[in-house]
């Protein structure tokens, strides 16, 4: 509270974002503790969230106010104008300061209160559990186990407690990888596919330094290997592009490599051949794939895989360039594709998609198990495992599945929500989309897929935004360690329920269950299936929308179905109520008249339902504002009509006469 | 018995239509080596032997379809009926009767009251082709008017023509004193029009009408546009980038947007502004049709139902003389590049999807419409499309010798690919957005035979499901 100055602020402007025309609503700003609210003359509120606020810029001073562009981070872009710079001042410093916290502790999900007691509280938490997920995917089983050597996070610190790991990886093993992976990220198990007992495993690159070996490294993915009793060969995908590969390699520094069984020697034969990067990558490639003329029984059983997906910064500038060209005013079509082209944010999802469509069929069609790994192994790896599984398992395109999806991929193997997202004050280069890029695929997939998944668009928006509010524990801190240490449980609630509880809003209507646990998708990225996500990044510019939604439609036809079948269960027994009174009892007037009276009274009722229902209240609203034209850019046409004629008619005029 | 080597079936369930008046009469019918017989069962009494010598002439006709039907399903002076019923401003012109005063417009014409048919013949002479300006539509809610001509031949020493300024300045009396004459063609087209004897209306020879110049392309450019389009649409080696900057440069999305906005100031100036609207480009046969229709279908209710779409296209289409011949011969695969050859109707279609996706709930035709109509338009079993103006069809005689494609769309059967299952009429105005973020491809057409529709098809059926057990529920 300390840093606000001014609450409240009169005679704001609003101005429209893409009008060039700055066509504005005036209202008041008020300023709380937690939010900055907007009430414009016609009531209507605009509410943002501290945390939301990506960026507050300050404009030069205009005749008008003092102009003040708030840049979120679920993508809305407001542009107030305060008539007096001083109270402007105040905001921007006031808003600076809130939005940018040092501490956990002063983020909005610690003193938020959503009137839960504490039982309710803890059932929250307790709504997704990993252990039953690992059960329903059956493990522990006769391959793989529940290893406890990381219970006190002395191994990880970035890894969750409860790991699974192949039956025959004993401890030394798991010490030994985890001391040749960056950050103790060992390889672990993140999903097995009970048909075909193959499994997706995750890690971070290994460390080779000073020798490119690791025996118990070795083991471990000997191990994995054995655990998959149907092929006798693995996949080892790194998600990092090649050419990243080949310019390390060509500047030799001290960053491991996927080698597993690639001895020294090897590596000196490369050097010899180092002016000719590409005949070595391919000499790389064929050895890796057991094509090559050494210890070919060492890699007959690994096979190496190279996806481009780029790092976070390269995914970072992307989407900063893609809010750039969104944002212009009076964009023509063209300026619109040549810097969504540019911007390359389409080519780095169907990268993402490729990844994981690749490590889907090689689970489905190879049964081989996988191995995903890219530099830390917690973004990348992350996007690629779950959206690989979400391809193979259809559990995960439930709603529930969906949230454990999240939870065990993201969340528990520690993604580092709060340095990707800018939760604290902090490096602004850790700042990278890597999440909303896995909702962007998720939500290509529905695209793609309408029946195929039990929640829509709503849904993933609504995660988005929360992943970004600080308003529940869920996404907060960068790894599990840290979520107990910030005793996140206690402390906070969690965000499942209050979804589950909403879960009316972000049911598909086309959702039509399939009867078999494994239907794989089989998704097509050829480039015109990669549309642009207009309600993403224009979720809150109206204009831009459709002005009637069929979702909604669809949903109360669904409802109004189930109403009508209801009712129809009501009146007919109803009329076996009355069957039996009549014959009961003696018919008498009283009776005769009581059924007329009952009529009139249901039959209103109907009709109201109808009538209410056809045009949902929100889309007739809709309709009613897509139909001024004041929300559209041709509008601004309009001045021609009111124009005053040019000076030249007259003369034109004479021109006329004299020729005619 | 060598005849019977050529009965290929010999018996087939079919029913047989006795005449007007009387029940038909369903039955099996088989074929021996001498007779044809049709038997309605056990000692059914109307059983019919045909000696095979008797036979005269076999005809297979189109199931239910009646030569002649298209006269009656969207008789030309419909219009005028529902312009009558509004006002008495307007009547009916028989001025073209003979199709010499234009021979791309059709015989009957709406004129203001008061201008007579010789007024007409000379404006008419003043504009190219004839196409003197007339009503296209009348906006219920203030009677404000949209007229359409073609471009005035002013020439290089800007003729004038008192007729033709007469019928104008009758317009504005009956429309609320101003008027806006949108050119579809920019101001620099204007001027090197003048120089082949065309040209645009001065402001001083008609007082009260305002100019407005939104440049729409067409002819070459646009059939380039669309060429490349498919070529990039059909392309398998493409990758992400390569395929937004083929998007890009094919600019055909650019066109839809110019064409929405174009459309959408007509509107606009009519509906908010209450001016009265005269579109015209050159020859006035087509960017003009596209915005007329385009405006009609944002503003009036009636456009967006299954039969008032068709009376559209028809009447703004197919009788206001768009050249579908020319236009519509060859599409986009042709090698050698016709002079005439444009996809303007292909953009009127890609427009109304826009808007069908804009406003999913107001249209009562589905994408299957537009898709039909798109294809029937390039190749068709039906006359509705053929020749290039009314003159040539009612030369070819194409109403009373071939079948009318309004009449097989109407066929009940075609009802779950044609309409929009949850149409909900909308007695507003559609005003769609034109930014690049709102518009899309076409990719149920463009993208048609590249990309399996399986799951977009089931649930298009799956929105017919539920839709249609609502209508169960309700009767019961």
């Amino acid at each position: 509270m300390e840093h606000i100055r001014t609450t409240k602020v009169e005679q704001v402007k609003l101005l429209d974002r893409f009008s060039t025309s700055n066509k504005s609503l005036t209202g008041t700003l008020y300023l709380t503790a937690t939010h900055l609210l907007f009430i414009d003359s016609l009531q209507k509120e605009t509410w943002i969230l501290h945390h939301h606020i990506a960026a507050v810029e300050k404009l030069a001073l205009t005749t008008a106010g003092c102009p003040l562009v708030i840049q979120c981070k679920n993508f809305r872009i407001v542009h107030f104008i305060v008539p007096r710079e001083r109270d402007c001042h105040d905001i921007y410093n006031s808003l600076l300061q809130l939005s940018r916290q040092a501490k956990y502790e002063d983020l909005y999900a610690f003193s938020y209160n959503p009137k839960q007691n504490e039982s309710e509280q803890i059932q929250g938490w307790q709504l997704i559990d990993l252990a039953e997920e690992y059960r329903r995917m059956d493990v522990p089983n006769l391959n793989w186990k529940l290893s406890d050597a990381n219970r006190d996070y002395k191994i990880c610190e970035t890894y969750p407690r409860d790991l699974y790991v192949p039956r025959a990886a004993n401890k030394p093993t798991i010490v030994g990888s985890s001391k040749f992976r960056s950050k103790g990220r060992f390889p672990v198990l993140s999903y097995y596919h009970q048909d075909k007992q193959a499994a997706i495993c995750r890690c971070s690159q290994p460390l080779s330094g000073f020798s490119a070996r690791c025996l118990e490294d070795e083991h471990m993915l000997q191990a994995i290997n054995k655990a998959n009793p149907s092929n006798r060969y693995m996949y080892v995908m790194d998600t990092r592009p090649k050419h990243r590969m080949q310019s390390w390699w060509a500047s030799k520094k001290d960053i491991g490599r996927i080698v597993v069984r690639i001895s020294s020697k090897i590596w000196r034969d490369e050097k010899i051949r180092e002016s000719d990067e590409k005949a070595r990558l391919n000499a790389m490639a064929n050895r890796a794939a057991g094509k090559g003329y050494e210890n070919e029984d060492n890699y007959s059983n690994i096979r190496f895989q190279f996806v481009g997906i780029e790092n976070i910064h390269v995914m970072r500038t992307s989407l900063q360039k893609l809010l750039e060209v969104n944002g212009t005013k009076g964009l023509s079509v063209s300026d619109f594709f040549s810097g969504l082209e540019s911007s390359g944010w389409l080519r780095h999802i169907k990268a993402v998609l490729d990844a994981a469509i690749f490590l889907a069929k090689a689970i489905v069609n190879e049964s081989a198990s996988v191995l995903v790994h890219c530099s830390d192994g917690w973004d990348r790896t992350s996007q690629v495992c779950s959206l690989g599984t979400l391809l193979l398992d259809s559990y995960y395109r439930t709603i529930k599945g969906f949230m454990v999806l999240i939870e065990k991929d993201w969340i528990s193997f520690g993604h580092k929500f709060s340095d990707r997202c800018g939760h604290l004050d902090g490096d602004p280069k850790e700042v990278s989309p890597v999440f909303t890029q896995f909702l962007e695929c998720v939500w290509h997939l529905t695209e793609q897929f309408p029946q195929a998944f039990e929640y829509n668009e709503a849904f993933l928006l609504q995660i988005h935004e929360h992943v970004h509010s600080c308003q529940f524990g869920n996404f907060l801190g960068n790894c599990q360690k840290e979520r107990e240490d910030l005793k996140l449980r206690e402390k906070t609630y969690s965000l499942w329920p209050f979804l589950l509880d909403d879960q009316e809003k972000y049911l598909n209507p086309f959702y039509t269950p399939s009867s078999q646990k494994f239907t794989v998708l089989e998704p097509n990225t050829v480039p015109f299936n990669f549309k642009f996500w207009r309600n993403m990044y224009h979720q809150f510019d109206r204009t831009l929308h459709p002005r009637q939604s069929v979702f909604k439609l669809i949903m109360n036809k669904n409802d109004q179905n189930k109403q009508l079948e209801k009712e129809i269960k009501e009146l007919e027994s109803k009329i076996k109520q009355q069957k039996t009174r009549h014959t009961d009892t003696v018919l008498t007037k009283e009776s005769l008249h009581c059924i007329h009276a009952d009529s009139p009274a249901l039959k209103p009722s109907l009709c109201f339902k109808k009538e209410q229902t056809l045009l949902p209240v929100n889309d007739a609203i809709r309709t009613i504002e897509g139909s001024n034209t004041a929300d559209n850019r041709y509008s601004e046409y309009a001045e021609e009509f009111s124009k005053t004629e040019p000076a030249v008619v007259s003369l034109e005029y004479g021109v006329a006469r004299m020729t005619c | 018995m060598e005849f019977s080597e050529l009965i290929r079936t010999g018996r087939a369930e079919a029913l047989l239509l006795p005449g007007p008046g009387q029940p038909p009469v369903r039955g099996t019918l088989c074929i021996t080596s001498h007779h044809l017989l049709l038997s309605a069962g056990h000692g059914s009494p109307g059983d019919l032997w045909l000696l095979l010598r008797n036979v005269d002439a076999v005809e297979k006709r189109p199931q239910s379809l009646r030569l002649g039907d298209a006269a009656n399903l969207h008789p030309p002076d419909h219009f005028y009926q529902q312009v009558a019923l509004q006002t008495d401003a307007w009547r009916l012109s028989a001025v073209n009767r003979d199709f010499d005063v234009c021979a791309s417009y059709p015989p009957a014409l709406v004129v203001p009251v008061g201008i007579g048919d010789e007024v007409l013949a000379r404006s008419a002479r003043f504009r190219q082709g004839g196409r003197f300006p007339v009503l296209c539509y009348y906006h219920t809610t203030n009677g404000t008017v949209m007229l359409r001509s073609s471009q005035p031949l002013q020439g290089a020493n800007r003729r004038r023509c008192a007729e033709d300024e007469e019928l104008l300045r009758a317009v504005l009396a009956l429309g609320g004193g101003r008027g806006l004459v949108l050119d579809t063609r920019s101001a620099q087209a204007v001027q090197q029009a003048r120089i082949t004897g065309g040209g645009t209306e001065a402001k001083a020879a008609y007082p009260g009408w305002k100019r407005l110049h939104r440049p729409l392309e067409r002819g070459r450019p646009l059939q380039d546009s669309f060429v490349r389009l498919v070529e990039a649409c059909t392309d398998p080696s493409l990758s992400m980038d390569r395929w937004l900057s083929r998007l890009d440069g094919c600019r055909w999305l650019t066109h839809v947007k110019e064409t929405l906005t174009a459309a959408c100031l007509a509107a606009q100036g009519m509906d908010r502004e209450g001016v009265c609207i005269l579109v015209h480009g050159a020859e006035g046969t087509d960017t003009t049709l596209l915005v007329t229709s385009l405006a009609q279908l944002i503003l009036d209710p009636k456009c967006r139902t299954m039969s008032g779409f068709q009376s559209l296209l028809e009447r703004e289409w197919i009788q206001a003389g768009h050249p579908f011949q020319q236009r519509c011969a060859h599409s986009a695969y042709a090698q050698a590049r016709p002079k005439h050859e444009a996809p303007v109707f292909l953009l009127f279609l890609d427009c109304v999807w826009q808007l069908s996706r804009q406003f999913p709930l107001s249209l009562e035709f589905g994408e299957g419409m537009l898709l039909a109509v798109f294809e029937h338009a390039y190749a068709s079993p039906f006359g509705t499309f053929l020749c290039n103006s009314e003159k040539e069809r009612y030369l070819c005689e194409v109403k009373t010798k071939t079948h009318s494609l309004w009449s097989s769309l109407n066929q009940s059967k075609e009802r779950r690919r044609l309409r929009n299952p949850i149409y909900t009429p909308n007695p507003l105005a559609l005003w769609p957005s034109v930014e690049p973020q709102s518009l899309q491809l076409w990719a149920g057409l463009f993208l048609r035979w590249t990309r399996p529709p399986e799951p977009a098809q089931e649930a298009w059926e799956q929105l017919w499901r539920i839709v249609t057990e609502q209508e169960g529920g309700d009767t019961l």
